[in-house]
């Protein structure tokens, strides 16, 4: 493994196909009869792992992802010495897709995972001050692991929801000191506080024959000209990563403007489907 | 104080054994209820959801397909590549660290070779059959509902089988012999035996043990974990039937 990012081998996709998924974009229309800023369907399954201690499964589209939050004890960082921590850490097992050899997160799986933890932690949704045990001493970890199960495309805004999703359901290991020492007492739980009107989120635009869409498909992101990530919390843009390609001034504000729109509407979907409680098992 | 509890727990799984019962309520030869979902993965060639009680995995097969780098490819038959690995949320306590650990590099080679003995790789020379085996939660018993879950995705791949393989694990807690161990047996037991059979054929394709077992013992572990075999063949036999029908009625409507 070198530590060199190279330039990606474009997936291999019929010149026909290619051709016509552009030429409907052209149309004002997309291969799956969705309009251009038209999110697939959504569906997450909150609290489904019973190891974990918050988890979730999420489905947008073919695309399923599951996030499982669990729950260690460190020492603070010197700079934030009365905070706990968060790490977001991202996989796409061979099992995803034909396309994933085994191996330790490649580029893309860190980067995404960065983005998505760069969106929770300026968003305000967790309050890293009530995380604290100790000041200086002890502080819980919140390790959000991420493993994507089916890939076809826009995995970054689902693993978005997924990690929100579980962190909005993450019950907390009591912590109790005993001779000087932290340690955690895993049957007895405290609920980590979040706050959902900060519900974080990221909104992916591809640009496609000078058309701006959201939320990709995995032959959409092969066939785009240009992709960037918006994260957005309450009406404020919390992170941005342009990946691939070139965007001019003008498509920048107007995706600027439109995820800040579009994000209402997603967190009114996510936060009904992580509020109804019901009975919640593993299932894909 | 958690030292204490596990001690408790311990001393009690172990009265409990002495008297013929188990933690959870179930008899000794009582598999927890058994969950089978196939074509779960729409990316996957094939693919199958095994819950076996609170252990949960999924299994995804891809190929026979070209195989990379080149020299891995045999000339005269398919190779086999199984990965089993356990997602970091899938233990209680401690959150697992996502690299592979010794246990599941050896895990995922005697699949492999519990596997091979039933796919017609000779059918398929210069390719590759892959299986990749992710455990969602874990409660005992997972490498066991890892090969159910694999044969149950290399058949929904259409991947031609002499068998359908099955797993079973069985244990031994103070000279009572248990099936399908969930983790506080597995934790607190004097043994441990995964077994996997062609149940068509009662042949045995994964064995392993630890712990003490008398020779009797080991007979009786492995016809019980003979009958419970059968029960999950029956329920897997009828889930891929219904997944066919209902293929076959979308093709003729």
């Amino acid at each position: 493994m070198s530590n060199l990012s190279i330039t990606q081998q474009p997936e291999i996709l019929p010149q026909l196909r290619r051709e016509s998924i552009r030429r409907i974009v052209e149309q004002g229309q997309r291969a799956d009869g969705r309009a251009h800023l038209e999110f697939r369907n959504i569906d997450i399954i909150v609290n489904p792992v019973k190891t974990a201690d918050g988890s979730a499964i999420v489905k947008l589209g073919n695309t399923v992802v599951i996030a499982g939050v669990k729950t260690s004890i460190g020492v603070p960082y010197p700079d934030t010495p009365d905070e706990g921590a968060l790490i977001v850490n991202l996989e796409t097992p061979p099992l995803a897709s034909p396309e994933i050899e085994p191996g330790p997160p490649d580029e893309n799986a860190i980067e995404i995972a960065r983005v998505v933890d760069r969106t929770i932690r300026h968003s305000g949704f967790i309050d890293f001050k009530s995380l604290c045990i100790v000041p200086g001493k002890y502080a819980y970890i919140l390790w959000v692991d991420i493993y994507v199960l089916n890939h076809d495309g826009n995995v970054i805004d689902a693993a978005c929801m997924a990690a929100v999703s579980a962190l909005s359901a993450t019950k907390l290991p009591k912590a109790i000191i005993e001779q000087d020492q932290a340690k955690l007492i895993r049957d007895e739980k405290i609920e980590l506080k979040v706050d959902k009107s900060k519900l974080p989120l990221t909104i992916t635009f591809i640009k496609v024959c000078n058309s701006l869409l959201v939320d990709p498909t995995l032959e959409e992101e092969n066939v785009s000209d240009a992709k960037i990530t918006i994260g957005v919390s309450e009406g404020k843009i919390v992170s941005i990563q342009k990946t691939t390609g070139a965007f001019d001034r003008d498509d920048i504000v107007s995706i600027i403007s439109k995820s800040v729109e579009l994000y209402s509407k997603l967190r009114d979907v996510v936060l009904s489907k992580i509020s109804s409680e019901s009975y919640s098992y593993i299932r894909i | 104080m958690i030292a204490q509890q596990s001690e408790d727990l311990r001393r009690i799984v172990r009265e409990l054994a002495r008297e013929g019962k188990r933690f959870d309520g179930r008899a000794p030869d009582q598999h927890r209820p058994v969950r089978l979902e196939v074509g779960v993965l729409s990316n996957a060639d094939g693919s199958a959801l095994v819950a076996y009680g609170d252990t949960v995995v999924v299994a995804a097969v891809y190929g026979p397909r070209e195989v990379h780098p080149r020299h891995l490819a045999l000339p005269d038959r398919a190779i086999l590549r199984v990965r089993y690995h356990m997602a970091p949320f899938s233990t209680p306590d401690e959150r697992k660290r996502p690299e592979p650990t010794r246990r599941e590099i050896e895990i995922s080679k005697v699949i492999r070779e519990a596997l091979e003995p039933v796919v017609l790789l000779e059918q398929f020379p210069r390719t590759s059959i892959d299986v990749f085996i992710e455990v969602l939660q874990a409660d005992g018993s997972t490498r066991v509902a890892s090969i159910t879950a694999a044969s149950l995705a290399l058949a929904d791949a259409g991947v031609p089988m002499r068998d359908l393989v099955v797993g079973v694990s069985v244990g031994k807690i103070e000279n009572l012999i248990i099936v399908d161990l969930n983790r506080v047996e597995d934790g607190y037991g004097d043994g441990d035996m995964p077994i996997a059979f062609m149940c068509r054929r009662g042949l045995i394709t994964l064995l392993q043990a630890d712990g003490q077992w008398s020779p009797d013992e080991v007979r009786q572990a492995i016809d019980m974990a003979y009958r419970a075999a059968g029960d999950i063949y029956r329920q897997m036999r009828d889930v891929l039937k219904g997944k066919y029908i209902e293929s076959v009625r979308a093709l003729s409507q």
